[in-house]
């Protein structure tokens, strides 16, 4: 097709399966912040104090209507304007990481209010404390129908992380850009870096939604 | 420098980026209703073929990046003839994309259209072109609209992404002001709550009345 080259197809293909091994960390490592970070933001709008509800509202707000690409942006120029230099990665990492926490806060939101208020009046009449009740009774309700959510935001991470490579992070894009730069052919490298994403993605999606499909059956809501 | 001489002397650039980007969102959400209109419909399909391309078009962009598909767009493409000027292939990128989460949106949206209504428009008679476009469309649109509020916000941020194409939208130009002026803080700040203004406060209340607007013609206000 089209002067496409086999036999520099498979000169480049190990450099890329390299950075594939990258893009993977990236987008595992951003979404294990982003598991924590979000559920410390899920949490923070349901304190009693109408302060910090506002302001972590607003700046989850903040966080999902920016793009992530200006994000990093942002985090990675900003820190050295005031004495604080980011290595590529763990800007990358505390941009990606925090803009999907602000996407999985939501998710949560939205299982944390499904849990019924009954729940909560058993755990006080239990006198069960705030942080038993949320960590012991609360969260491993809210965790199910949060489920299927997450799984859309894991795949939405990886795909995100090509935007790392606008600050140096040698991962498939950055990797693929190299290459473009060092031969001057596009052709095999962009197609390339696409067929890896769909091998990636769509496997990935499907897992979820047998995984989602297990969950639903194991917890009789079909 | 201050902040207001920062933008007394890039002001204008900080503009008319925003103005590239505006432009660039309207072009690429009317290409995604179009793409998503088209392919939503073609799932519905009764022919397996119609189906199976739409299919494939959905999966292709929704499983790999926008940014990848920006760059196969503007680098790949060319080498197979087709060239793009670079604001287009920006737009288009970013159209194509959301386009394919859009059919999603209507290929959902006209199934949760009651079952009902099909029947009626059968028992009038209606052929299956004026069905669709007079009793099962515009119901289906007031399911999607919220939803598609989400994927406007989406796309307002994607555009952001043909900065890296050479297209002067906003995200240029910051990029362009923090190269000479080192001073990051104000340049991608600014820009951070432009979009954010753009996002929340005129994206999000266009919505609104729209939604609004879809109830009322239904009668559902």
């Amino acid at each position: 097709m089209f002067d496409w080259r086999w036999d520099f197809t498979w000169d480049i293909l190990p450099r890329l399966i390299v950075a594939t091994g990258n893009t993977l960390l990236a987008a595992g490592l951003g979404y294990a912040i982003a598991v924590v970070l979000g559920l410390a933001f899920a949490l923070a709008q349901r304190t009693p104090y109408r302060a910090v509800t506002v302001v972590v509202r607003e700046a989850v707000e903040f966080v999902r209507s920016t793009p992530l690409v200006l994000q990093i942006f942002f985090v990675f120029y900003v820190g050295p304007q005031f004495g604080l230099r980011l290595s590529p990665w763990t800007a990358g990492m505390i941009a990606i990481g925090l803009h999907y926490a602000a996407y999985l806060s939501e998710v949560y939101r939205g299982g944390l209010e499904s849990v019924p208020k009954g729940q909560w009046e058993a755990a006080t009449s239990l006198n069960l404390s705030t942080a038993r009740t949320y960590f012991r009774v609360i969260i491993p309700q809210a965790l199910p129908p949060s489920l299927a959510g997450m799984g859309n935001y894991l795949v939405g991470i990886l795909k995100d992380t090509p935007m790392l490579s606008v600050i140096g992070v040698a991962e498939l894009m950055h990797t693929a850009n190299a290459i473009g730069s060092e031969t001057y052919r596009f052709l095999e490298p962009y197609t390339l870096v696409g067929i890896i994403f769909l091998l990636i993605s769509l496997p990935t999606a499907t897992g979820i939604r047998l995984f989602e499909a297990w969950m639903r059956r194991k917890l009789g809501m079909i | 420098m201050s902040y207001l001489e920062f933008l007394g002397q890039y002001g204008d650039r900080i503009l008319s980026g925003t103005v590239v980007t505006v432009v660039l969102t309207v072009l690429a959400a009317l290409l995604a209703v179009a793409i998503a209109l088209a392919a939503g419909l073609m799932r519905l399909a009764p022919n397996a073929l119609v189906r199976g391309v739409a299919t494939v078009y959905i999966e292709i962009f929704r499983g790999t990046s926008l940014l990848v598909q920006l760059y196969w767009i503007f680098f790949v493409l060319p080498l197979f003839g087709i060239t793009f000027e670079k604001f287009t292939a920006g737009f288009v990128a970013v159209g194509m994309n959301l386009g394919a989460y859009g059919a999603e949106l209507v290929r959902g949206a006209i199934l949760s259209v009651p079952r009902g209504q099909w029947e009626a428009a059968l028992a009038l008679n209606m052929s299956p072109a004026k069905r669709m476009w007079r009793v099962i469309l515009p119901q289906a649109v007031l399911i999607m609209l919220p939803s598609w509020g989400n994927l406007l916000i989406e796309m307002l941020k994607g555009t952001a992404l043909v900065a890296l194409i050479a297209v002067t939208d906003l995200m240029f130009q910051v990029k362009q002001i923090n190269g000479t002026t080192f001073q990051s803080a104000e340049a991608f700040g600014t820009a951070l709550i432009i979009y954010y203004i753009l996002a929340r406060f005129m994206l999000t209340p266009f919505m609104r009345w729209l939604e609004r607007f879809m109830q009322r013609r239904l009668g559902r206000a």
